[in-house]
């Protein structure tokens, strides 16, 4: 019987109920009095010198409040890099400064390089239009490998190289799996592409800003994923506004998927310009803006080599990779390629050795960070069509190469070679149950029916995990976090007993207003409903660094989790006092606090009363109130896993990819709604379908980006994608936090990639095209068929 | 956006009018073209002159002869609807866009505009159809001149269209994956004196038409008549969706399709 409330029960979204019927409130919904309206003017080129600025016509033009260039920040800080990677050789990152509005030198296009704030958006942007910059074009950067070259054209002169870094992962085995591939049996290799995404949230970027004079206070509404880590990064780094006198609110947030973690300069600009004017100031991206700007997820280009037995079982992996940082580093930027992806690089699997070079590389493109998934995807990506070709080459079924040499349940704890240590798993027993799924026996019968209608038929499956819950602090403070990363909670009883329960994490999509309450409720045995989630804002939340790396319910979930169990503990104190009993005695379950051995007992609801009407109250003993806050850093990550398979049909005369059907087994550990759970693979899923399929970020020579709109840029649209079948049955809870729970926001876009080009070379190959052992993603009609016919 | 003002005539006369007083003056159809130009402030025409409330440049009819008598201002979805017909053209718009352009955008804004990826010239061309202008009437044939280009001189407006119905037709459209415009379109039609083979997506000039193909297929209306027939993919649009050789074979491709469809 499925649960119809608490821990494990489906309830609908509650947030859905605005979300679906127009009453969320976004940053651009907020109309503060007397806002004005910014607007940027940005680099058309992909790499120039700045020669002169003129603003001069700009600030006569009406309406027009003020004017700012690059000139106006040379003096306050630049928006650092999270994390701080070393190379090879010990030499740290470069890290050149990224301003809040470039100076000097533009390095995209859609840099901006100055800012007008007038009445109305309209003045502002004819105002913007009268800015007469002369910007002396110099020759773009583009592709990584020219970017590596002597000679190339530098993105950032005063750094001298477009290196950003060389890593090396794990340094120390690097010999040892040289080693292990000169002397391998079987080798396979595979040079492939993980194409570069533009994130396209249904929500543009957008800040708007409030100071107030008499107190020396701001206020900024922005499209953020994790609010204090913006007012961390604003304070400490980039305008030096004390904590304590920046508000930052993130309200409803229309899609994130990673580009809202990070901290752009155009919410430094609203502030600096609402002080100035001493207005409201409020900018809202455009979408060509959100395609120019917003960081840009992925763009690898790896060589990885497979080393292994000729009955399979695999003897080492080493990649090389290039990771395009783009122009400027962002937050999360050298973290992505390197400890998100890296780390990962031992896949499911007990290999004995695994070295990966990661090259880190700027370029005149808009910035990379992470985008869901983060790495881990490129991890999984170039594991798993690797070893798919492997397996070709050596005659074993795909499934049997993978499972020979996965992690065998017993041996978990199981550190990998790639160096993390993960928990628990039964990948068998996921890959079983795609097995079961996916009517594996009845593929035959219709690949021949595909045939009669003049269609190749192919089937794809690969198997993946990640490190989510990011992330215990005292091991990413090692890997070069600058940050910690647990997370925090309150959990506030009102004197009626129900709750608020303030909550670091943001959601913006993930449903934490729905499954919060049900962890709350169903711990202390009270109806969901009365249960509130608060988030998105400074002032109200004790501290959080926010949601991306699917960390909500692993890390911030478990905070709640403590913050509740202190207060059921407060409230034995205060029941046992009501219930002249020892502390000791008392006892807590389904909403009622009771003396053990007794039928004497009082309700959660007159414990909340008493603690807020302390008349005859053991003040001595118990402080009034009923409001506990915990902070929760986690001892590891999580790791869930999965096996996934997508089964395809491809027009041989267009080269045009149906995926007929497709199939996911997930281990999340334990679930708290399922529902919400299917409904984030799902998504994850069409991201991934999106990647494989269809979204193709194209810069061209000159570094103008081709794919800056939907007429070129192809999401991922319903009919592009089939009816899901996807399970989480499978389930090896997470053996160090509160609830078990594993994290499951990033799973379909990880694990999805590989399959469906997996599929499609599979259709390929079974129509006889023995030659074509990979294609790089997006697999275009183009592109399938001119490997097709090559 | 830049400001504009925006008249809406209800007489094709009015609208002449308002044309001529001002060469800042545009035709503004459904707007699904020209909207989006001007939110990109791509350009800055003083005036609008919506043409889309003239009744006489309303509806789909059957004129004595028997062609199909569209009205320039009729929307996508009213063909989809009322050409019933010329199912290859009803099917045609009803292929366009999404609901939101079909209900807004318009036959004479389409082949007024004359996107190379449009869908519309490939059915005009293919069937040898007649643009009727506030002036003149032009052949399809004559009408267009490559890629954005058009026989309409400044202020000219499509006030009508005439598609003669062919005895069996039937358009082909491959989705452009990000846009769902044609990345290449094929109309082919049927008629006593000869088919004709209209090429939408593909070239540099263009919609065209493929005389080769036109007259194997005049001899032998089978899919297989045109199966020897090579179409080169110089001249051919190359972009990051397609090579020139790729459409090329597309156009092929969706020949033999629309034939066998249409047979
Ligand atoms: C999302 C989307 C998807 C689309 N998909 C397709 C598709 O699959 N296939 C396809 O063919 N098209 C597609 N279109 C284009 C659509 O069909 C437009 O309707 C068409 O291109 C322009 O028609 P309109 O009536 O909107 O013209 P407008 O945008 O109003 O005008 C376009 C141009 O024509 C001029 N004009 C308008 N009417 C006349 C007239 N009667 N006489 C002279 N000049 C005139 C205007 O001045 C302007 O220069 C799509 C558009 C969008 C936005």
């Amino acid at each position: 019987m499925p649960k119809d409330h608490g821990i494990g029960a489906s309830p609908m979204r509650r947030e859905d109920v605005r979300f679906l019927t127009g009453r969320g409130k976004y940053t651009d919904d907020i109309a503060l009095q007397g806002q004005a309206h910014a607007v940027f003017a940005r680099s058309q080129v992909a790499n120039g010198v700045i020669t002169s600025i003129d603003t001069s016509e700009a600030e006569k033009m009406p309406g027009v409040l003020a004017v700012f260039t690059g000139e106006d920040f040379v003096d306050v800080g630049g928006n650092p890099a999270g994390w701080q990677i070393n190379s090879r050789d010990g030499e740290p990152m470069k890290e050149p400064k990224r301003p809040v509005l470039a100076h000097g030198k533009v390095r995209h296009v859609g840099d901006a390089y100055a800012a007008v704030i007038a009445e109305t958006e309209e003045q502002a942007r004819d105002a913007a239009e009268a800015i007469v910059a002369e910007i002396d074009e110099q020759p773009a950067v583009v592709d990584m490998g020219a970017a590596l070259k002597e000679g190339a054209p530098l993105v950032h002169d005063e750094i001298g190289t477009n290196q950003c870094f060389d890593w090396g992962w794990i340094e120390d085995n690097r010999a040892a799996t040289d080693e292990a591939i000169k002397n391998a049996p079987h080798v396979t290799t595979l040079e492939l592409v993980n194409n570069r995404l533009v994130p396209n949230a249904m929500e543009p970027r957008a800040s708007t800003a409030d100071y107030d004079p008499g107190t020396g206070d701001y206020t900024l509404y922005t499209t953020s994923q994790n609010p204090h880590l913006t007012r961390l990064l604003i304070s400490a780094f980039v305008l030096g506004i004390p904590e304590n006198k920046l508000k930052v609110v993130a309200p409803d947030v229309g899609g994130g998927f990673g580009s809202k973690i990070y901290h752009y300069g155009e919410e430094a600009l609203v502030l600096a310009a609402a002080k100035k004017i001493g207005r409201p100031v409020r900018w809202t991206a455009s979408r060509s803006e959100s395609f120019l700007t917003d960081a840009h997820g992925r763009d690898h280009v790896t060589k990885i080599e497979l080393a292994c037995e000729k009955d399979g079982t695999f003897i080492a992996f080493r990649t090389e990779t290039m990771a395009n940082v783009g122009a400027y580093l962002s937050n999360f930027s050298t973290a992505t390629p390197t400890f998100l992806h890296g780390t990962l690089m031992a896949g499911n699997y007990a290999v004995p050795n695994v070295y990966v070079n990661v090259k880190a590389v700027f370029t005149n493109t808009a910035p990379v960070d992470a985008y869901r998934g983060a790495g881990r995807p490129e991890a999984t990506y170039s594991l798993e069509r690797v070893i798919d070709m492997a397996a070709r080459e050596l005659g074993i079924d795909p499934l049997d190469i993978r499972r020979r040499n996965f992690v065998q349940p017993d041996q978990f704890p199981f550190t990998s070679a790639a160096g993390l240590e993960y928990d628990t798993g039964n990948y068998g027993a996921l890959v079983d149950k795609l097995e079961e799924m996916i009517d594996r026996k009845g593929f035959e019968a219709r690949r021949k029916a595909s045939e009669k209608n003049g269609k190749l038929r192919g089937l794809g499956v690969n198997t993946y995990i990640e490190a989510c819950g990011i992330a215990p602090s005292n091991l990413v403070g090692v890997l070069g976090s600058r940050v910690g990363l647990y997370d925090a909670a309150t959990v506030r009883v009102n004197a009626t007993g129900n709750i608020a329960v303030m909550v670091g994490a943001h959601s913006h999509g993930q449903g934490h207003e729905t499954a919060f309450p049900q962890v709350v409720a169903g711990m202390l045995g009270i109806d969901e409903n009365s249960v509130e989630i608060v988030h998105g804002d400074t002032s109200k939340i004790p501290f959080g660094m926010g949601t991306y790396g699917s960390r909500s319910l692993a890390v911030c979930g478990s905070a709640v989790v403590r913050a509740t169990e202190k207060v059921i503990n407060k409230g034995k104190k205060i029941a046992a006092h009501m219930l002249e009993a020892s502390e000791a005695d008392i006892e807590f379950a389904d909403g009622q606090f009771s003396v053990a051995g007794t039928d004497k007992f009082v309700g959660f609801g007159d414990v909340a009363l008493k603690a807020y009407i302390p008349h005859d109250f053991p003040l001595e003993e118990v402080e009034p109130g009923l409001e506990e806050t915990a902070f929760y850093d986690p001892a590891n990550f999580t790791y869930p896993a999965g096996a996934y398979a997508c089964e395809v049909e491809v027009d041989p005369d267009t080269g045009k990819v149906t995926i007929d059907r497709f199939a996911a087994a997930d281990d999340f550990g334990n679930v708290i709604n399922p529902m919400i759970v299917s409904g984030q693979v799902h998504g994850g899923l069409a991201q991934g379908i999106g990647q494989a399929l269809l979204e193709h970020t194209t810069y061209d020579a000159d570094g103008q980006l081709i794919s800056a709109s939907y007429m070129d840029y192809a999401m991922p649209r319903a009919d592009d994608v089939p009816f899901y079948s996807v399970d989480h049955s499978c389930q090896t809870p997470c053996t160090h936090n509160p609830l078990g729970v594993k994290g499951c926001g990033e799973a379909g876009a990880i694990g999805s990639p590989p399959s469906v080009v997996n599929a499609v070379i599979d259709a390929l190959q079974s129509g006889g095209h023995s030659n074509v052992t990979h294609i790089d993603m997006p697999l275009t009609p183009s592109r399938v068929w001119s490997a097709m016919n090559s | 956006m830049y400001a504009f003002d925006i008249e809406r005539p209800t007489r094709i006369a009015d609208a002449v009018k308002l044309l001529s007083d001002s060469s800042e003056s545009q035709p503004l159809g459904g707007g699904q073209t020209l909207i989006p130009t001007l939110k990109q402030r791509l350009a800055m025409p003083e005036r609008l002159v919506s043409l889309t409330a003239i009744p006489e440049m309303q509806g789909v009819c059957l004129s004595d002869d028997g062609a199909l008598c569209i009205g320039g201002a009729t929307t996508h979805a009213t063909v989809a609807a009322e050409a019933g017909a010329y199912p290859a053209l009803a099917a045609l718009a009803a292929n366009i866009g999404d609901p939101a352009v079909r209900n807004r955008g318009t036959i004479g804004g389409s082949l007024a505009n004359n996107d190379p990826s449009a869908c519309y010239p490939a059915a005009a061309l293919g069937s040898g159809a007649t643009i009727i202008t506030n002036t003149r009437e032009i052949a399809a044939d004559d009408y267009f001149q490559g890629m954005f280009t058009t026989a309409l001189d400044d202020g000219e407006i499509i006030t009508e269209l005439r598609f003669p119905v062919s005895e069996a037709a039937n358009y082909q459209k491959f989705d452009q994956p990000a846009s769902r415009f044609a990345l290449t379109g094929v109309f082919v039609a049927k008629f006593a004196d000869g088919v004709r083979v209209a090429i939408t997506g593909a070239s540099e000039e263009g919609v065209i038409r493929w005389s080769e193909a036109e007259e194997a297929l005049s001899k032998d209306f089978s899919a297989d008549a045109i199966s020897g027939l090579d179409l080169s993919g110089d001249g051919m649009i190359s972009d990051l969706h397609g090579s020139g050789d790729y459409r090329a074979h597309l156009a092929k491709v969706l020949t033999g399709r629309a034939v066998s469809a249409a047979a």
